[in-house]
Parts: C-alpha cells; sequence; structure tokens
C-alpha cells in the first residue's frame, strides 16, 4: 500500500511536471553548444551592482562594460586614453587638467558623444542631490567645464596627484540622463553608455545580460552575448560551473581546486590590494599600547594564515600596499618573531600574570576582536590571530557580529576589517590612517594617529613629481613598523575558473570588492574565440 | 434548483468588511514604519552598500537627509500615507526605481506562482484526502497523514533547499532558480513553465498538509452519515458514493480553509520566491526589509494585507452561499 501510494503520487507529480515540461523540448541550449566559433558567454558572479547609473556610483572604476571613462585601466593598471584621445595635460602645479576628447564616438542609440556628457556627469554626481555614495572619492574636483565639443577642464580644490585614476569613470549621455530624476529615473535600470556591450536585461538578483555594441569605436566585441549570472552561493556557482550552465566563475580556492583536473578549463589567480586586518584601536588601553601593537605584529604567523586559510592563494601583508607592487617600501617586511614579541612585551612592562596573560599597572592584556558573522574567512583570520597572540600572553576574545553591532564599537574593540583599492598607494592609505579620518564612516576604524604619517600622507597626495612622492609613502610603511595601529594579515588572491575555449582573458590587480568588474571577463570585449574544433568540453 | 444569489446581504458584508479594513490598514502601516524605525538595519547603509565602507561621514550625512530617513517617524509616516493615498506610493531606495514600477513589473509573476501553488495544493490535497479518508487507519491513510505532519513540520525553504539538490544538482533535470535559462535574454513561455515546477511544487506541497487533513477528515465524517448509508443502501456505485455524496459534504471546510490559507501562502513565498530567485513581490519585500526601504516595504505590507483581507472576505462569502444557515453576519 506504502508503495502504491509513493507510485501514486510520484505519478502525480511526474505527470504535472512532464505537463509542464513537454513544451520545453526546443529548448534553444546555450549558443555555440555545437560547431562553429563560440561568441556566447555566461559567468558566474558573487556581486551584484547597486545601480547601473554612472551618476549614482557605478563604474566608478573602469571596466563597466556598458560605459566608458575619459581614462581606462590597461592588464597592468597603467592608465590608456579612452573617450579622451590621450593621457590629460596637468597644468597650473597639479590643479588644472585637460582632456582632448576623441571624435566620432556616439551612444548606443545613435547620439554623438562630447564634452557636455562629461561636464554633465562629473557636475551630476558632484550635486548633493544625488544620491552617489562614492562621492567623496572626487572629493579633490571642484569645477569641470566644456571647451568647445572637444575638451574638457577639471579643476580641483587642491593637487591631487592620483586624479587622473579617477577619471575612469563611468561616462554617461545627458540627452536621456538629464532628463530623468538622477536617482529613481529608468536610466538607473535601463543605461544607454559609449561602451562596448549593451544591457539588454537585469533580472536583480538573478543576471545581468549583455549584447555587443556593433558599432563600438573601439571594434566590435567578438563575445557577441555576454550574460553575468548573479550567485551568491559558492557551491551552487561551482555546481553550475561543472554542469555546463556557466562558462566561468568566481570561486574560493577550495573549490577551484576541484576544477584542477579539467582539461577544458583554466584557472585564473588574480593578484590583488584586497587586504585582511586587524585594527588596533587607539581608544583602547591595551591595543592602543605602541609595545602591544608591535609585539603583536611580529607575533602574528602570516605565512601560516596564507598556507593554511588561503590555501597559498595569497600572501602576507605589511600594510595596504601589496609587497609586489611598485609601491612597497623594500625592508619593512615583518619575520614571524614570537620571542621577539615576548621580549618587546617584558621590557615594556607587561609581566605574565598567574594565568600566563600579561598585565601592566593592573591593566590585563586584553580586548575583544569582532568579525563579520557568516564570514568564513574573517572568522579563520580571527581565530589564528588569536591564537598567535594567546602565545605571546595577550588575551584577545573573538566575537561575531553584523555590522549594525560592531560599527558603535569600532572606537574601543579591534575589528577584522578587509579592504583594497588598486592603483594609486594614496587611496587606502589615506583613508585608513589619516587622522582626521578617524572614526569618519568607516574610514580609518583604528582612530590611527601619527603625526608622522599625517604629513607624509598629505606631502604623497599633493605633488605629481614621483621621487618625492615614492618618498613619502616610503616614511608611511616604515612609521607602520614604528607604529602599527592595524595589524595586517593578509593579501588574498581572486580565483577564478574559466573555459577554455578564448584567446584574450587576463587578469588585472584587483580591489576588494570584485564585483562585476574584474575577473578575466574585464576585458571580455577583447576576447577572440579560439580556432573551432582546437578545445571543446 | 436554481437560487437567486442574496445580492444585498452580501454586498453588505462586503461594505462592513472594507469600512473595517481601513483603522487595520492605517495601524499595520505604522507598524511597519515604526517596526523598520526600531530595526538595527541602517538604511543608509544598506543604499550606500559597498561604497559605503570608503564614504565619508558628510557623504553618508548627505544621502540620510536625501533619503528623507533623519527625519522623525511620524512626519515620515504621514508623508508617505497622505501621497499614497493620492497614488503616488513613492520610490524605493534599493531598487533605485518608483515603487509602483518595481511593484507593476512583480506581481504578475507573484500571483502566477502563488495560484500555481494554490491549485497544486487543492488537487493533489483533495486526491490524497479522498483516498486516505475513505479507509481512515488504513495503510495509505496512515502514511500520508504522517508525511502531512512532517511536511507541515518542515519550512518551505528547507523543502526548497532539498527540492533544488535533488531535481538541479543531482539529477540535472529542472533549474534550480530564476525565471528564464542563465543564457537566454528572453522570457518564453516553455521557459518560464519549466522554471515555474520547482517553486510551484515546493510551495504547493508546503501548503498541502492542511487541505489534505481537511479533506479526509471531512470525507471520513460524511463516509458515517446518513445520506452516504442511502446512497449505499441505493447500490450506487462506491466511486459514486465517494464523489457524489461524501467529498461534497466534506469539501465545505475547505471553503473556509482558502481564505485562512493566504497569509501562510504569502509567507511561504516570501521563502520560496528568495531560495529560487523568483522576481515577484515577495522577494523584493525581503530585500526591502533587510534595506529598511520604507516606501516599498509599506506598500508591499498593504499588498498583503489587503490580500489577506480579501481572502477571509471571499471565504466567508463562499461560506455563507454554500451553507445558508450561516448567513452573512460576520
Amino acid at each position: 500500500m506504502t508503495a502504491r501510494f509513493l507510485r501514486g503520487t510520484a505519478a502525480a507529480t511526474l505527470a504535472g511536471a512532464t505537463a509542464l515540461t513537454a513544451a520545453a523540448c526546443t529548448n534553444p541550449g546555450s549558443a555555440g553548444a555545437s560547431g562553429g566559433p563560440k561568441d556566447s558567454a555566461v559567468v558566474g558572479i558573487a556581486y551584484e551592482p547597486e545601480t547601473l547609473s554612472p551618476l549614482l556610483g557605478y563604474g566608478k572604476d573602469g571596466n563597466s562594460k556598458i560605459f566608458d571613462g575619459l581614462l581606462a585601466f590597461d592588464a597592468a593598471m597603467k592608465l590608456k586614453p579612452a573617450l579622451a584621445t590621450r593621457l590629460p595635460d596637468i597644468a597650473d602645479g597639479g590643479l588644472t587638467y585637460t582632456y582632448t576628447l576623441r571624435d566620432g564616438v556616439t551612444f548606443s542609440d545613435g547620439a554623438p558623444f562630447t564634452a557636455k556628457d562629461v561636464v554633465f556627469t562629473y557636475r551630476t554626481i558632484l550635486d548633493p542631490k544625488t544620491n552617489n555614495a562614492s562621492r567623496t572619492e572626487l572629493d579633490a574636483l571642484k569645477s569641470v567645464e566644456a571647451v568647445g565639443d572637444d575638451k574638457v577642464v577639471f579643476h580641483l580644490k587642491y593637487p591631487y596627484a592620483p586624479f587622473a585614476e579617477r577619471t575612469v569613470h563611468a561616462i554617461a549621455p545627458e540627452h536621456v540622463a538629464a532628463k530623468q530624476d538622477v536617482n529613481t529615473g529608468a536610466f538607473t535600470t535601463e543605461p544607454i553608455g559609449t561602451g562596448p556591450y549593451v544591457l539588454t536585461g537585469w533580472s536583480k538578483g538573478e543576471k545581468l545580460s549583455f549584447k555587443a555594441n556593433p558599432t563600438y569605436w573601439n571594434g566590435a566585441p567578438a563575445v557577441k552575448k555576454f550574460t553575468m549570472a548573479i550567485i551568491k552561493d559558492d557551491d551552487v556557482r561551482a555546481t553550475r560551473l561543472r554542469a555546463g550552465d556557466l562558462d566561468g566563475a568566481v570561486l574560493p580556492p577550495n573549490l577551484a581546486a576541484g576544477f584542477k583536473g579539467d582539461k577544458a578549463k583554466k584557472t585564473w589567480q588574480a593578484k590583488t590590494y584586497d587586504y585582511r586586518t586587524v585594527t588596533l584601536p587607539t581608544h583602547n588601553t591595551v591595543a592602543g599600547d605602541t609595545d602591544v601593537r608591535r609585539a603583536l605584529d611580529v607575533a602574528v604567523d602570516r605565512q601560516a594564515m596564507v598556507d593554511k586559510i588561503l590555501e597559498g592563494a595569497g600572501k602576507p601583508a605589511y600594510g595596504p600596499v601589496p609587497t609586489d607592487s611598485p609601491w612597497f617600501a623594500k625592508g619593512t617586511e615583518r619575520r614571524h618573531d614570537l620571542a621577539g614579541a615576548q621580549k618587546i612585551l617584558d621590557e615594556a612592562g607587561w609581566k605574565p600574570g598567574p594565568d600566563g596573560i600579561r598585565v601592566k599597572n593592573g591593566v590585563r592584556a586584553s580586548f575583544p576582536l569582532w568579525y563579520l558573522s557568516g564570514d568564513k574567512l574573517r572568522q579563520d583570520h580571527a581565530l589564528a590571530y588569536v591564537s598567535d597572540a594567546k602565545k605571546a600572553g595577550i588575551d584577545i576574545k573573538a566575537q561575531a557580529g553584523t555590522w549594525e553591532v560592531i560599527e558603535p564599537r569600532m572606537k574601543t574593540d579591534a575589528v577584522l576589517a578587509g579592504g583594497g583599492a588598486p592603483g594609486d598607494p594614496d587611496f587606502d592609505q589615506y583613508l585608513l590612517l589619516k587622522s582626521s579620518l578617524a572614526g569618519d564612516g568607516f574610514n580609518n576604524m583604528a582612530w590611527y594617529d601619527d603625526k608622522t604619517v599625517d604629513r607624509a600622507l598629505d606631502e604623497g597626495r599633493r605633488t605629481n613629481d614621483l621621487t618625492r612622492r615614492r618618498a613619502a609613502y616610503d616614511t608611511v610603511q616604515r612609521e607602520l613598523v614604528k607604529n602599527p595601529g592595524y595589524t595586517f594579515l593578509t593579501h588574498i588572491d581572486h580565483l577564478y575558473v574559466v573555459d577554455d575555449d578564448w584567446d584574450g582573458p587576463s587578469t588585472q590587480t584587483e580591489p576588494h570588492d570584485h564585483g562585476l568588474a574584474s575577473g578575466p571577463w574585464w576585458n571580455v570585449e577583447n576576447w577572440k574565440p579560439k580556432t573551432a574544433g582546437a578545445t571543446k568540453k | 434548483m436554481k437560487r437567486r444569489l442574496p445580492w444585498g446581504p452580501m454586498a453588505r458584508m462586503t461594505g462592513r468588511r472594507a469600512l473595517a479594513a481601513v483603522p487595520v490598514l492605517l495601524a499595520v502601516t505604522f507598524a511597519v514604519f515604526a517596526v523598520a524605525e526600531a530595526s538595527p538595519f541602517d538604511p543608509v547603509k544598506a543604499y550606500a552598500g559597498t561604497a559605503g565602507l570608503t564614504a565619508s561621514q558628510e557623504n553618508l550625512d548627505q544621502l540620510r537627509a536625501n533619503l528623507g530617513v533623519d527625519r522623525p517617524l511620524l512626519a515620515r509616516w504621514w508623508e508617505w500615507l497622505t501621497s499614497a493615498l493620492t497614488g503616488d506610493l513613492g520610490d524605493s531606495a534599493v531598487m533605485r526605481r518608483p515603487v509602483a514600477e518595481v511593484i507593476g513589473e512583480r506581481l504578475g509573476w507573484s500571483v502566477l506562482l502563488a495560484v500555481t501553488a494554490f491549485l497544486v495544493a487543492i488537487a493533489l490535497g483533495t486526491l490524497l484526502g479522498v483516498l486516505a479518508g475513505r479507509r481512515r487507519g488504513g495503510l495509505i491513510d496512515r502514511a500520508v497523514s504522517s508525511l502531512a505532519y512532517t511536511l507541515e513540520a518542515a519550512p518551505a525553504f528547507w523543502l526548497g533547499l532539498l527540492a533544488i539538490w535533488f531535481f538541479a544538482l543531482k539529477l540535472g533535470a529542472l533549474p534550480a532558480g530564476g525565471l528564464t535559462d542563465t543564457a537566454s535574454d528572453t522570457v518564453t513561455a516553455d521557459q518560464v513553465a519549466r522554471h515555474l515546477v520547482l517553486p510551484a511544487l515546493v510551495l504547493g506541497i508546503s501548503q498541502l498538509p492542511w487541505f489534505f487533513l481537511y479533506v479526509r477528515q471531512g470525507v471520513g465524517d460524511a463516509l458515517d452519515e446518513d445520506p452516504v448509508r442511502g446512497a449505499r443502501a441505493r447500490g450506487l456505485r462506491e466511486s459514486t458514493v465517494l464523489t457524489g455524496h461524501a467529498l461534497r459534504s466534506g469539501m465545505l471546510p475547505m471553503l473556509t480553509l482558502i481564505g485562512s490559507r493566504v497569509p501562510e501562502l504569502i509567507t511561504g513565498a516570501l521563502l520560496v520566491e528568495t531560495v529560487f530567485s523568483w522576481p515577484g513581490i515577495a522577494a523584493a519585500t525581503v530585500q526591502a526589509a533587510t534595506s529598511v526601504d520604507f516606501p516599498l516595504l509599506a506598500a508591499l505590507t498593504v499588498l498583503a494585507t489587503a490580500a489577506v483581507l480579501l481572502g477571509n472576505l471571499i471565504s466567508d462569502l463562499l461560506y455563507g452561499l454554500a451553507d445558508p444557515r450561516v448567513g452573512f453576519d460576520g
């Protein structure tokens, strides 16, 4: 009877399912699955952009697919001209940037691109009524004006060396966007740009679909159809990649390892500025103590974290600037040295108590460390840090919480934080270390306060002289050894597994926040299908 | 046999209910604003997303003012209410679009999912209920009843994950989520149908136990009643007795159930739509709630409340029609 019941239900269920699937026999399948060069790609990403309007912050770091900036980054993160014909002319001691615009560029709706669009984009972003959360990045910009149809002049409030890198920002069309509400108009979901791709659909939480822009000024892309599936769960993304539903995906190291034997797929390991760090708040009596900070800085075994937590996909971090960056101050690497850490603490008067935890003037060497709940990577880092600190006699209590819980405590409690923006050394270091930004939103979470660093940070951003800039950022990094207000732990590589069907994929140096613009598909417009028959899944 | 419908009493009941709905809706919208206000989530942080992590405090304060979330709770609620009454539902912060547009493009998909699931639940529930009620205590009855109690205890999202794991990952027979295939841009009927199977089945099956148990009880009781005994005595076939007599009177309690299951269906849809990335209003509700998107959240809650009130009204009307002793006084 039970069997009959089960059969009955199964049959009923199947009958319903078959009825519904019957019509689906003519499923078109993924294009290029059989014969001919592959001209479509589907990739799985983990983060979805909040908006597709440049005016609200989309495409501020380039690679926006739908839009172009005046400049763009190449594979080596060097600036190259895009909508501008050449790199800007800088005058007035770094206060004026002049761009000459490319001729004959049109938006995907056919309207010509002119200086008006550039001026409109930047002015709208600066307008306080625009809900743009990245406006701070253009803080140096005072005004922008068009000179004729093909010249744009930016005036700065103060000399800001990395300004040119900010002009990779996507440019919106004035003739479309100006007619709508900037914050809620249709342009935020149905964008029109000059870029290599045109958005054909955005199903929130599911996918973004693009088709090639046949009239792209830099040549029509060979990948005609490009889809980004938004799949938050790592396991589901890996399974869908294995099933052939996706042609590429971002994966954590342990899941990427599962594709090692697959000859038809290639693993890309992107170098990044994506750091994990522990904030040591100045307003905590223990974590704010320079000797404790220095002891923790050498007590922590960074290489073990890279090997065990990241499975080798990363490298030790000694500051926001990664060790392979040209801006890294050679010689500031810290060796793992537990005995050294104990010596520093002994000499400073932090004596071990009965329970092995050090005490000085009645203060126990103990403080809480918060990490974002649900973030396995941060949890692993936090626990490793706690265990390393314990060996030196410092009692750190790791606690999980959401940002709503953590934020009010950031002034006195340590936090396992992450971040990192590639490009200019000013980007991360200024926001992390400048004393005037202490407690300003999520900037300078440790309330770091060091006069020498403050001066060097200002010096570094206000001059375009490369030698002086290098000297300034060397000073910052060396000062960070003497007074490490953060314990930097690791820089994390990002792993991507992609079908080996194309020529052209490569990786850029990636930021912490690696959504749509990162990954081997940062330059999908330049991919070419490999000659037919050479590879097949 | 033909009986004139009691239009007058029905209309009066509908009118009374509509009047009673006004204070309910007012209270519900205010509660939504109050609860969202008291929640630890910060609308500005939610709006800014990752950009908020490097934004200056000044930038964030400006956003707070622009979004209007720096003003007192009562003022915001009153403003929302007055503009909603004139037809302007406001703008959704999280979607960056007018609320009316967001709801407009999602409502249809939710209705499709909910109606399909409801039909699945009613059809399967009735079928299994009759089978089980025919011989209470029999093997079918015991098997299906224990399954029904298990299902009632199983949360819909868990069933959803289980279904994805089995049908999409293990068998690869059905898509795991979304409205269409990943590589396809156009929404075609066959694709939607295929993508609808799993979410509708899961939502339907999570609603199934109540329908099943009611029908089982109703049919079981009816089988002991005089009309059935009479029918049997007249030598009618057992199947005619079952469908023509027992089921007919056993189905009555179902009418009440259809109305009272609407809230469960909505909460079930919240979870199922999220698990299956179904682009409906329930998925938007979850997003609106975690982002403290006041206008969107309030509009969606009003919609859900209205659906519940309407469900109750319809079931009371049907019941009154089916059983004149009940009348239309409620």
